[in-house]
């Protein structure tokens, strides 16, 4: 006999097998997805879900496709989360203090309640990302934001509205394109390119015979 | 630590072997060893698994049994079913998918001045592009060079590919680097803002750059973050379901459907874009697939009916490595990164069975070939696998290395109590890459007028394998050039008069004249997983 569990999906109960995920076990209970399945493997934040365990008294919240069903799992999904996305051209603004404040001033009324942090599907210091982006420490907030799927369920329990999700965002564009060191050997071989420096080599490959290429090919030097 | 004892005593023999293992350099194989093993274990010459077309362009070629099925399927609405003569939307550019090609393709869409917007059929980002992790290739390095590049891929898609797209493809690479970077794309780098660049297989050169191992991620979010800022019309979960076409046979927009209320929506354009992506969910031979919710053909199918042509639709990239234990990640994607980083492919007695960084059919065979003919695969409850030592990462760079290169894979097993850090994994090929598909030239433009391919939709770039590195490259080196060529030809294009969607009768005669008829109806929109009792 299969081992079944029962898991309370929006408080209606079915059994379903252990081991499967949330996602997988709201399929063997019959739901045709839409909404909520993305990726279907961590990476894209379409599968937000909390959920608590049967008299227990804590919230969890989770991804339903990178997580297990447990028994007395009572879920809700929260496939869609309205967060606050300023637009900026990124080619005018620059990584000062100042552009937070502009675009995401609720930053700044941060309470310290940690409830992001606490809440994050992806275990990051949301928190502490926010508190670097108020600093206008953008590469700090870059990189410890880095992991973020965007599913926002840290903006839902944010008592002060704060949309870390998408300050983030910002601060990850800031610094990829502005903080980060700029790279030289890329800058020359797009003007390499540009001024033709590889045309002929090129030509030259793409009119060989099959049995010539592969010749080259087969004998070419490898990096080590 | 595994849940089944057994595997932990197995892991045992690889950690033992580790020192010896670490220090081998596997020779390479040969190109008729190769050959001989693709021919005989790699799933696309299994000749029982695939169905000759008897219907449209492509009559006479076979493809997976799966894809012929819906490319001679019925089409989900008929002619009467919408009013042509008052669009919902009317645009210059219709981009039809919201993954890293269609975003690409908004951007230079909007750039050039022209109206552009987006339908996508689950939210923007829901895409294969999220998901990728290893990299992305551009020869921007000093001892490399695109020429270099182009005999890699060439080479690597089996001699096969169009040439003048791989040009294209390499290019056109390190500006399509520079152009992510200038968005803000945070690429890993050296302090002095050298890329920090590795192998992939089939490389001859270190020019994978990435971003830790959420590349695809980082890349997908900046573009959609862009796509927010220009004010771009996104419409998610609408799907196209059929190209109309306008009374001189030019692509003139799609008829677009609600993926909750089911409501069909007409979208009038100049030109139209597809740039759905890849076919996983379609499980071909009945394997796991690393791909997103929505990677089921669709755009195959819209090109395919109304007359653009299919080119290497029969050539399938089964990833070498998919999770072959736990259950709950079965056939996600382990990154070739991580054999990248020197983890080795092991099999149940600890021997390493192969070089680790051969083109991905041919690992993907000789894991098959391990695991079936030489019995040398671990069994579990979820079939046969080989180990890929991922403590030897960093045995070899170091402790930590795991961490900051492959969070995302740390995380993935982490969660299921395996720490790859110590403990070697469990893999086995999965469905991952649709090496074909719709035939475009250089300007993405597919065989019929004013209708445009770009991304894993597209086909003759890679000719019949895709090496790592070059899809991603290629979404956005092509989706740019979409979205380049596609307005410049929206601009010159006056409005569309009578639209039709005639072709769907014409299609279902063709499929009757020719004996076939199907109850199946295409395009697939999303696989049906749900438990039917
Ligand atoms: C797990 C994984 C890892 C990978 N790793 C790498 C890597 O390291 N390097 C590399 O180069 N490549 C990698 N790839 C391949 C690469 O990511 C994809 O081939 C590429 O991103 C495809 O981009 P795309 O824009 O063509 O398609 P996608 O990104 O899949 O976007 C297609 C979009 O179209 C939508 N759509 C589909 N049908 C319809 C319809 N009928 N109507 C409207 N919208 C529709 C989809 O929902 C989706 O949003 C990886 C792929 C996967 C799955
Ligand atoms: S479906 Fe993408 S993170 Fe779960």
């Amino acid at each position: 006999m299969e081992n079944k569990i029962n898991v309370f999906l929006f408080g209606k109960k079915y059994q379903v097998p252990a081991g499967l995920t949330i996602m997988t076990a709201m399929e063997y209970a019959g739901y045709e997805l839409v909404r909520g399945c993305g990726c279907r493997n961590g990476f894209c934040g379409a599968c937000a879900t909390i959920y608590r365990i049967k008299d227990k008294q804590e919230l969890h919240a989770c991804l339903a496709c990178q997580t297990e069903v447990q028994e007395g799992m009572y879920v809700a999904t929260l496939p869609f989360f309205p967060l606050v996305k300023q637009v900026y051209n990124i080619n005018e603004i620059k990584p000062t203090e100042q552009i937070m404040m502009q675009l995401y001033p609720e930053i700044y009324c941060c309470i310290g309640c940690n409830a992001c942090t606490k809440a994050c599907t992806q275990e990051l210091s949301v928190m502490q990302y926010i508190a670097h982006a108020q600093r206008g420490e953008y590469d700090k907030c870059a990189e410890l934001s880095f992991d973020c799927v965007m599913c926002g369920v840290c903006s839902s329990r944010c008592p002060a509205g704060i949309s870390h999700p998408q300050v983030a965002m910002l601060a990850r564009r800031l610094n990829g394109k502005y903080i980060a060191p700029d790279c030289d050997h890329l800058e020359e071989r797009v003007k390499e390119i540009s001024d033709g420096m590889y045309n002929d080599l090129i030509e030259n490959l793409m009119q060989k015979p099959v049995e010539e290429i592969k010749e080259l090919y087969n004998n070419r030097e490898i990096e080590k | 630590m595994y849940k089944i004892e057994k595997l932990n005593e197995l892991a045992k023999i690889v950690a033992e072997k580790r020192e010896k293992n670490a220090s081998l350099e596997p020779r390479r194989m040969t190109a008729e060893e190769k050959d001989s093993l693709l021919a005989e274990f790699h799933p696309d010459y299994k000749q029982n698994e695939f169905t000759v077309l008897s219907a449209g362009v492509n009559k006479g070629e076979k493809v997976p049994t799966q894809l012929a099925e819906l490319l001679q399927g019925r089409s989900r609405i008929s002619a009467a079913d919408v009013d042509l003569s008052a669009p919902d939307y009317d645009t210059d550019v219709l981009i039809i998918g919201g993954g890293g090609a269609g975003a690409s393709a908004a951007i230079e869409a909007d750039q050039a001045g022209v109206k552009a917007m987006i339908v996508t059929k689950l939210r923007i980002g829901d895409a294969n592009t999220m998901m990728a992790e290893g990299g992305i290739q551009a020869a921007d390095k000093p001892n490399d060079s695109p020429a270099v590049h182009y005999l890699d891929a060439f080479g690597g898609g089996h001699f096969a590919a169009k040439p003048e797209l791989v040009k294209t493809l390499v290019t056109k690479a390190p500006e399509a680097i520079k152009w992510l970077n200038e968005l803000g794309v945070e690429f890993d780098k050296e302090a002095d803002g050298t890329m920090i660049t590795t192998h992939g297989g089939g490389t001859s050169r270190k020019r994978m750059h990435a971003a830790k191992d959420y590349t695809g991620a980082e890349i997908m979010r900046t573009l959609r973050d862009e796509v927010l800022n220009r004010g771009i019309p996104v419409v998610d979960f609408t799907a196209a379901v059929e190209i109309i076409l306008d009374n001189k046979g030019n692509a003139a927009g799609a008829v677009l459907m609600n993926m909750e209320t089911k409501e069909l929506l007409v979208a009038k354009a100049k030109t139209v874009i597809i740039a759905t992506g890849g076919a996983g969910r379609l499980h071909y031979q009945g394997f796991p697939t690393s791909n997103h919710y929505g990677a089921t053909a669709d755009g195959l199918i819209l090109g395919y009916r109304v007359g653009a042509k299919l080119l290497y639709a029969d050539t399938l990239q089964y990833h070498p490595t998919g999770t072959g234990y736990p259950e709950q990640i079965f056939g996600a994607l382990v990154t070739e990164k991580v054999r990248s980083l020197g983890a080795k492919l092991v099999n149940i007695d600890g021997e390493v069975f192969m070089h680790p960084l051969e083109t991905r059919d041919v690992t993907a065979a000789s894991i098959i070939r391990e695991c079936t003919a030489r019995g040398k695969g671990v069994e579990t409850n979820l079939g046969s696998a080989v180990w890929l030592d991922t403590p030897m990462i960093e045995y070899k760079n170091g402790e930590g290395t795991i961490e900051k290169r492959i969070p995302a894979m740390m995380r993935m097993f982490g969660k299921y109590g395996i720490d790859i850090r110590k403990e070697p994994i469990l893999v086995y090929p999965t469905l991952h890459y649709q090496n074909g598909g719709l035939e475009i030239a250089p300007d993405c433009a597919t065989g019929v007028e004013n209708l445009y391919a770009a991304g894993e939709v597209a086909g003759g770039i890679h000719g019949r394998n895709r090496l790592m590195g070059n899809s991603l490259l290629d979404v956005i080196v092509f989706g740019r050039n979409a979205g380049i060529h596609a307005a410049a030809k929206a601009k010159e294009t006056d409005a569309p008069q009578g639209l039709t969607l005639e072709h769907i009768s014409r299609f279902n005669s063709e499929l009757a004249a020719s004996g076939l008829d199907s109850k199946v109806q295409s395009p697939m929109l999303l696989p049906k997983y749900a438990r039917k009792k």
